[in-house]
Parts: C-alpha cells; structure tokens; sequence
C-alpha cells in the first residue's frame, strides 16, 4: 500500500537539480533528471555519508560532491567498482507536483 | 533478433575488444568465441614470470569462465576454427561445429617462427607463445639439465632467465653481434649482457644455428662454422609470425599480416581483426598496448559509434627480468643529423640515451637507472619541445619537480605495506594485488578499483611504475590522444576548438555537435564544458549551476559534515579595523565555529549551515565585501608583502599595486585556480615566484614570473620579462591570463599547462607579438565585465533561492 506525500511543484527542483526535504529521521534527496523524472534517496553518501543533494545530477544517477563516487538514482547503489548503497523511496510526479512515500523504503540496504 | 558476433582467438587483443564493446553496448550483439586453447583469456605476457616461478597459472587468469558466462557469451575454448565461408557467413570449427555470424572478429595472434633447419622437429625443441610450452618446459626442467635457447630478444631472454631459475645450465645463441638489437643500442646491449653472464647465463653471439642433431629427442645444436653444443632442450625464440593462414584460406587480402584499415576493417566490411596477426600501414605489433588500442577502436566500430580511428602507436620496452632495469623507446639509433643527449656512470652500472630531432624526443634508451622511462615516453608521443629543460632532463623529472614522495624507482623496492596514496591510504600491497587479480592495464582502472591516485593524484606516477612493473609495459599508458571522460572519444584539444570554430554556444549544442555517448555528460565532462563555454564566450553562454561542482554552486568550500567556510575578499591583503570587526560581528552572530588566517592572507569562516549562507553574505557585503572565490577554479588571491611604503628594501609599492592586480582579475573564472603575489624586493617575502603569475620588484623596474605553484609539486615560476611600469604589469598580467584561459585543459594549472605548450611558446604569444598581447588584454577586461559582479551579493539578493532554503519538513 502506498502512502504518497505531496512534496512540492516540480518547478521547485532544478532539472539535473535536487532539493532536500527533511523527516523525523533523515534528510532525503528528491532530484530531478533531465527528463523530468523524480528520484527520492536518503541524503547519506553510503561512502562517508557525504550529502548527495550536492552533487552534479546525470543520466540516472548523482556524483557525490566529497568524493565522486557515484550513485544510481532508482536503485540506491553504487555504480562501478565501489559498493555499497543507500535507501530509496517510490517518487512521482503528478499533474506537476511531486509525490514521495515515505513509508516505503527500499529495504535493500 | 540480435546480430551475431563471432570472436576468433580467445587472446589478449580478441577479448579485450570484447571488453570494450559490452562497456559501449552490452545489448547489441551475440556472442560466440572460439579460442584453440584449452583455457579461458590469460595474460600471456605474464608466462615469463610463470616459468620464473613468480606467478602460478591461477594468478594470469583475466577473464575467468564465469566472466563469459555473466556476459551471455558463448565460449569454445580447446576447439580451433578451421574454415570460413564468407559467402554464407559461417564457419566451422575442428569439432565439426558450424557458427553463423552477421559480423567476426579475427584475433588469432601469431605463432612463433621456427628457424627451418634440419631436426627442428625432434622432441624437445619448442617455441615459447602459450601454456602448454611453459608446460613442457617446466616438465623437461625436471629431467634434463642443459638448455639452449635460440635468439637473444625479449622472449629469448626472459625464457632463459626461466629456465635458469628452475636450475637448468642455459646458453643462449644469437645471430647478431649485440643483444636485444631491436630495442637496445651497442652500450646499452653490453651492460645487459655482462649482467646476464654475472647470474650465469652463457651467450655464444654471431652463431648460425645449422641443425638441430639427436635421435628422438633433441641431444645437441650445430652451427654453420661446424661447432656444436650439447642440449636436452631448444627452446626457438627468433620472432613470431602474424597467424593468418585461416584469413588467407577465407580469401582475405593478407601480406605479412590481415591488412585492415585505420577502422581495423579487413577488405571484407563484415570482417575486423585486431592483434598480432593485423598488418596495420605496414606495421604489425607485438606488444600489447598497441593491440589495446587497436580494440578500442574495433570496439567502438562494432557498437556502430562509428568515430573512432587507429593511426599506429609507438611503443616501448621493459624486459621482465627481475632486478634488470631496461627500458628503450622509439628510434633510440640516431640517424643523421639527429643529436644525442648520454650519461654514462660504468661504475653505477648506468647509461642513459635520448635521441633528439627538432628539440624533441625520438628515442629513449635506458639501462641501470629506468626511474624516468615514462616520462621520456610522454614526451616522445606527445611530442614535447624539450628546449626549456633539456640541459637537465637526462637527471630525469625530479629536477623539474617532484611530489615529495621520493622517485619512482624506490618504489618497487618498498614493502608491500608502504603507503603510496596518502590520500586514501592505499598500500602497494593492494594495489599490486588488484592489478594481478582483477587484471587491471591502466591507471584509470587501478583508481577506479584502489582509489589509489584518485584524489590529489600526486602518486600517479608511483601507481604507473607499480603497473609497469607488475603487467610488463603490456600496460596502457595514457593514450596520446586522451578522451576527457568516458562520455565522448574527444580530447580536450578537440572540445577547445569545436567550440571555438564552430562556434557552439551552449551544452546542449556541444552535446550533439561532438556526438556525446551519454545524454546529459557527467560530473568530470559537464564542468569542464560548462567553463570553456563561459571562457570563450562570455557575454552569450548562460553559466549553467547544475553544471558546476557544489563549491561553485553554493560559493562556499563543502567541509566534510556538510556545512560551508566563507572567505571575503581581503584585496592584497590588506584590511581596516571595521573590516575586521564586520567580520567578528558575523561570527559571533552565526555562532561560526571557527575561524582562522589562511595562507593566502585573509581570514576563513568554517562551518556555516548553507541556510544561513545568504545572510551570512549579506551582512559581509553590507560591510563592503565580495566573495574571495576560495571555493573556485577561478582567480583566488594576491598575495602582497609590506612593500616601499614601510619595508627598508622596498623597492617599489608592492601593496598598492597588489590591489591594482587584484581589482582587475577577481571574479574571473579559470580553467583551474589561479594565483598571484607581487614581492616588493627580491627577498620576495610574497612567495611570487611560486605563483601562477609573480611580480618581483627591483629598482628598476618589475619582473614578472609565470607558471609557479606551491602545491603537490613544487614548481618555481619562469621569468617571463621584465617591464618598466605598473601599467605593463597588469598589460601582461591580464594577456598572459586570457591566453591560459582560452588554451589551458580544465583542470590544469598554469605550471603544467606552461610545461606542455613551452614557455617559448608563451613568449611569442606575450613578448614578441604586440598587437597579440593587446588583444588578448582587451578580450580578458571585456570577459571581465560579465563576472566581476560579486555571486554572494546577488545571491543574498535572492539568486538561485532554491539552491538555500530546504524544502519543508514532513512527518514520516
Ligand atoms: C583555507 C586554505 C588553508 C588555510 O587555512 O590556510 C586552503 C584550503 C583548502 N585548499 Fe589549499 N588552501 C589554502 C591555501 C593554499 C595554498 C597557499 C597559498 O595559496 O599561498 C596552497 C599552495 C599554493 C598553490 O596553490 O600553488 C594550496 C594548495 C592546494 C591544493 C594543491 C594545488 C596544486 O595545484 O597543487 C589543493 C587541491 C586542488 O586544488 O586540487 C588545495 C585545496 C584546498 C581545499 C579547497 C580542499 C578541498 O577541495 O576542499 C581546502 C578547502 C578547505 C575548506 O574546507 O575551506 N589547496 N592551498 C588556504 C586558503 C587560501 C585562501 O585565502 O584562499
Ligand atoms: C612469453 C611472452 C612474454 C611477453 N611479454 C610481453 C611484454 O612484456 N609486454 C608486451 O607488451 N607484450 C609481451 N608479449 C606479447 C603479447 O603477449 C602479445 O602481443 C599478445 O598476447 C598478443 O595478443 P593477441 O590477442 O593478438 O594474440 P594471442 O594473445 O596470442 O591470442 C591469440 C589466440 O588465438 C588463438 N587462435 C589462433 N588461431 C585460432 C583459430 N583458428 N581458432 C581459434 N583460436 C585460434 C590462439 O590459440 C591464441 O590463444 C609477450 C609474449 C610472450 C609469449
Ligand atoms: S586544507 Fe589543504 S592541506 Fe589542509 S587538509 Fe585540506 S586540502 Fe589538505
Ligand atoms: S562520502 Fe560520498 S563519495 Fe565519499
């Protein structure tokens, strides 16, 4: 079952941008690619917690600005020989606004 | 349907083509491979330190059967194709097994050549190409107890150190006067070869071997001047010959090797072939770097990217035989007019040649002391004008500069726990094991997978000895033409005039004109475009945030927990009290947790929450500064001594004209940082001659000093000229910076950037033409004008809010 949150206009977020909303718990990352599409990660580099919000937006996936590893946006994992991963959340956007659940985290990691 | 790909040879070059390929297109094709060895790929260079006793089996395995299975590739390994019908695009196999194919890659190697003399069939006379001669090698090193080895080269040697070592008496024969004619010159050959016979080998040199004599097995070898030597064992190491006999069945045109062309296309369109059988504009190669290069380009062919070229390498040697220091490079024989630079230490056991035409490299040749042997390769591809270092350069690079980590050479006798990255803490024990073991050519793949080298990048050349001594000089140095990322095949030579001359105006532009392989760039391409863009056309090209690291973004340095340091702008250094109790004010306001003096004269705030950094700003700029652009590849400070107006040596108003510099270049955006300093005497208590650009003043005058840093490497500036009055100085100083803006790679400092395009180069850019330099002035003020507008004040005005303010905070 999902729990969508309304988060913001998508015209808040910079395309190959993102803006951090913060929780309870964390702080998570809602980017926006170039194609309009949403991603919502937990802003935690799973390197050294580097704040991935920071880094520069490509394809699906983020740089993080500390040191560059880089981080696929749907999935949580890192991309290339590094390894490790950090949580996801479902995001969407509809009829212009961004929706995330919150409640629905990857488990993965 | 997917087309099919059939890949014949299952060596070093047919695979790692294959490698290539799933990087550009994993999708595209499917693959089959078949390989007459019975093994999956292995490092074939690396079966000398096999027979050595160095290395098992285990450890030369590159692609593991588990490999080929992950990437859906069908694998025949022991099952050798014997015939190819073109017309039906099939072929079939030893097995009886019959493959269609829509494209094929021929990758067949080459085999040794086998001198044709009476007896050279007997038992135990072998050539030394694959596993099973080591095999038998190894076997009959157990029985037997005399050895000849034919042929004094690369190959012949490294199988005779072998052999020794697995206690066999070795001599060597070899038809000409010298050894290693190839790749060594006279001196350099005697060195090698009266080391060799210290460790015990035996050398009969000018022998022509006549037949091989024996009943069954081999018992002896027999020369034409009717000499004869005893031997259990002949291993044939005379040169290897291009395998092409099953592409000249198939009616592929072939002379000594399958001829392609600059696409590694064979005359038949379908058809590639890369490796030792190819016969590239005359040349085949047998070393591996050049078959590397060659399946890039195959690779980037059969993913139907379609832009790449192959135009011919050159290459490099090092002999892997341990605790011999070898290394020869291009046409280390001179020819006429042609000049020579020598050292020679016999007692050192030292002797180091350069061949030099036109000021530049040709050919290296190294024995005892190989410590430089990469950088001399550097210059001699990329064609280097040595003029400015060439009284020094046979000392080697340390003279010009070096990370403080001590030389490369050292390297190799440290333990395996030696740190080598501090940055990452890396020890040469891990970064030898990951080359073996995951099979790693070069140094971008041992950043990836170590981290080594990949952040201040000091131990780059530390990291490229270690793989030039683990993988032999199979390893893949920086390619002469580098892509700038893995995003585009273009250089950054070719990005610099595509925007220039075709005008391209924006990313998007760029993107489509250069044919970009991803679609929106990435983190080390989208910078790098974003500042070439803005360099070359400032009043046109909107400066793109996303595109730019997050220092630049938020104007602030990134600490390590997130928040921000603010640096104000402090012009030459100098400051006022209610400067300074601005800035207290702003500390003790924001609760700033601490704040220091910088070493480039002024003051840091650390630890500021982004959110308050638009306030933050406001405040210092109501107090009249600008940002100090500490965060930037942009022009940082200009550092000033006390100067004429207080100094008892002064010669001149360093202070004052320290400002005058700054006022002119601040704002400016630089292909890396950029920094100044003006020493009113030569005492120079500015440090200006460690600058990117120095003023020294004398009585007489102003001395102006470029391409200094005080960074990694040490490099002291060069003296440009000297010039009479302050007008001059800033006339030059804003000439010199536009010429580095508009021609330096992103990311490269002015002392490397002096280095490669010479400092005769920049003189008659500066000092010979004028007209030149005033141009190049006028283009710097007039870009100028676009970025001397202070990003804090407009940023506490409201710019890029969205960048700050975090969106509100929700309920989980
Ligand atoms: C703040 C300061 C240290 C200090 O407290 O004194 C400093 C701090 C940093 N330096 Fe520096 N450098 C500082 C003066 C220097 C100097 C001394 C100087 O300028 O006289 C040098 C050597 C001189 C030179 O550049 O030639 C220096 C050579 C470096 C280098 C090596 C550059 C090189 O070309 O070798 C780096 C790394 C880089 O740029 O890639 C670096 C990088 C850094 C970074 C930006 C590291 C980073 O990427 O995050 C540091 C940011 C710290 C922070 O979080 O704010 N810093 N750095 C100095 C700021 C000066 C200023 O007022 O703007
Ligand atoms: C002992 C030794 C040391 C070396 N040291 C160095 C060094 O230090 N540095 C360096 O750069 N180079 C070195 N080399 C050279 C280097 O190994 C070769 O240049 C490289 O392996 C050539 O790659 P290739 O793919 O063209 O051929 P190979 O690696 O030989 O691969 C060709 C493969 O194709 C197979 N094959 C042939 N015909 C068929 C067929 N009809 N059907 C199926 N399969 C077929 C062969 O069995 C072979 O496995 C060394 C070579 C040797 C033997
Ligand atoms: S301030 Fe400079 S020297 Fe100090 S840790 Fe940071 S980068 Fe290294
Ligand atoms: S914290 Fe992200 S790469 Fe180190």
């Amino acid at each position: 079952m999902s729990n969508w949150t309304e988060i913001t206009p998508l015209d808040q977020i910079p395309q190959l941008g993102s803006r951090v909303i913060t929780t309870d718990t964390m702080e998570i990352a809602v980017f926006r690619t170039a194609a309009d599409e949403v991603f919502a990660v937990k802003n935690a580099c799973p390197h050294k917690a580097g704040p991935l919000s920071e880094g520069i937006v490509h394809g699906n996936a983020v740089t993080c600005p500390l040191h560059n590893w880089k981080i696929d946006l749907s999935s949580g994992e890192a991309l290339g020989p590094d390894e490790g991963c950090t949580n996801t959340f479902p995001a969407k956007v509809d009829g212009g606004i961004v929706y995330v659940d919150l409640k629905n985290s990857s488990r993965a990691c | 349907m997917k087309e099919r790909l059939v890949l014949v040879g299952n060596g070093m070059a047919g695979v790692r083509t294959l490698e290539e390929l799933l990087k550009y297109d994993p999708e595209h094709y499917e693959i089959t491979v078949f390989g007459a060895e019975p093994h999956p790929n292995y490092n074939r260079i690396m079966l000398s330190p096999v027979l050595a006793g160095e290395k098992t089996i285990d450890d030369i395995i590159l692609n593991s059967r588990e490999w080929y299975a992950e990437n859906g590739i069908t694998l025949h390994t022991g099952d050798a194709v014997v015939a190819i019908d073109r017309a039906a695009r099939k072929l079939k196999a030893e097995s009886g097994l019959e493959v269609e194919y829509d494209r094929l890659l021929l990758a067949t190697g080459s085999n040794p050549f086998i001198i044709p003399v009476p007896g050279a069939d007997k038992t135990g006379v072998l050539g030394f190409r694959d596993i099973a001669d080591v095999d038998k090698m190894l076997e009959a090193a157990k029985q037997y107890k005399k050895a000849v080895v034919i042929g004094g080269g690369l190959l012949g040697l490294e199988a005779a150190n072998g052999l020794m070592k697995n206690g066999m008496d070795v001599t060597i024969v070899h038809l000409m006067d010298i050894l290693m004619e190839r790749q060594l010159d006279h001196p350099a050959a005697e060195m090698l070869k009266a080391s060799l016979e210290a460790r015990g080998m035996k050398f009969l040199m000018q022998a022509s071997t006549a037949e091989i004599v024996g009943a069954d097995r081999v018992s002896g070898v027999k020369f034409a001047d009717g000499s004869e030597v005893e031997a259990d064992l002949v291993v044939m190491a005379v040169g290897i010959q291009p395998n092409i006999e099953l592409a000249q069945q198939a009616g592929i045109h072939c002379e000594r090797g399958i001829v392609v062309n600059d696409t590694m296309q064979t005359f038949d369109p379908r058809v590639y072939a890369v490796g030792e059988c190819v016969q590239h504009r005359g040349v085949c190669y047998g070393l591996v770097a050049p078959l590397f290069e060659q399946g890039k380009v195959a690779a980037n062919h059969l993913a139907r990217i379609g832009i790449a070229r192959y135009e011919g390498s050159v290459t490099s040697t090092k002999l892997k035989v341990t605790g011999i220091d070898l290394f020869s490079a291009g046409e280390f024989n001179e020819q006429e007019g042609d000049e020579t630079l020598v050292l020679q230490d016999p007692a050192q056991g030292v002797y180091k040649k350069l061949v030099i035409r036109d000021n530049r490299i040709k050919g290296a040749v190294m024995y005892g002391d190989t410590m430089d042997g990469t950088w001399y390769f550097q210059l001699l591809r990329e064609g280097t004008d040595i003029a400015d270092f060439r009284s020094t350069i046979l000392f080697g690079q340390h003279d010009v500069g070096d990370a403080g980590h001590g030389d490369t050479a050292r390297v190799l006798s440290l333990s395996d726990d030696a740190e080598i990255c501090g940055c990452n803490g890396v020890c040469k024990g891990e970064i030898v094991d990951a080359i073996q073991t995951k099979g790693l050519f070069t140094l971008d793949d041992v950043k990836a997978h170590t981290k080594a080298a990949s952040s201040c990048g000091s131990c780059a050349g530390l990291v490229e000895a270690l793989l030039a001594n683990t993988v032999g000089e199979g390893y893949d140095a920086a390619p002469s033409k580098k892509a700038i990322c893995a995003c585009t095949e273009h250089s950054h030579e070719d990005i610099i005039k595509a925007i220039k001359e075709h005008e391209l105006k924006d990313m998007r532009t760029v993107f489509d004109f250069l044919a970009w392989k991803t679609p929106d760039g990435c983190a080390t391409c989208r910078p790098a475009l974003n500042y070439y863009l803005l360099a070359n056309w400032p009043a046109d090209y909107q400066d793109d945030m996303q595109s730019r690291f997050i220092n630049e973004r938020a104007h602030g340095n990134i600490q390590k927990d997130g928040t921000y340091s603010v640096v104000p702008r402090m012009f030459g250094g100098l400051c006022t009290p209610s400067d300074l109790r601005a800035i207290a004010d702003v500390v003790e306001r924001y609760d700033v947790p601490e704040m220091k003096v910088t070493g480039g004269q002024r003051i840091d705030l650390f630890g500021i929450k982004k959110q308050d950094l638009p306030t933050v700003w406001k405040d210092l700029s109501d107090a009249g500064f600008v940002s100090g652009h500490a965060y930037g590849k942009a022009m940082r400070t200009v550092k000033t001594c006390a100067g004429k107006t207080w100094c008892r040596f002064g010669t001149q108003n360093s202070t004052g004209l320290g400002v005058k510099l700054e006022e002119l270049t601040w704002g400016s955006w630089m292909p890396h940082k950029f920094k100044l300093a003006v020493s009113g005497c030569p005492r120079n208590c500015a440090e200006a001659t460690i600058k990117d650009f120095g003023v020294v003043c004398v009585d007489s005058g102003y001395e102006l000093h470029i391409g200094g840093n005080g960074g990694i490497k040490v490099r002291v500036t060069d003296l440009l000229c000297k010039v009479d009055t302050e007008e001059d100085v800033l006339e030059y100083c804003g000439a010199f910076t536009q010429l580095y803006r508009e021609e330096a790679h992103y990311l490269e400092r002015t002392a490397p950037w002096v280095e490669r395009v010479s400092l005769g180069y920049i003189k008659s850019r500066i000092l010979d033409d004028e007209a030149g330099r005033k141009a190049l002035y006028e283009r710097f003020k007039f870009g100028q004008k676009f970025s001397q507008i202070d990003p804090w004040k407009q940023r506490a005005e409201g710019a890029e809010a969205h960048e700050f303010m975090p969106l509100e905070v929700v309920s989980q």
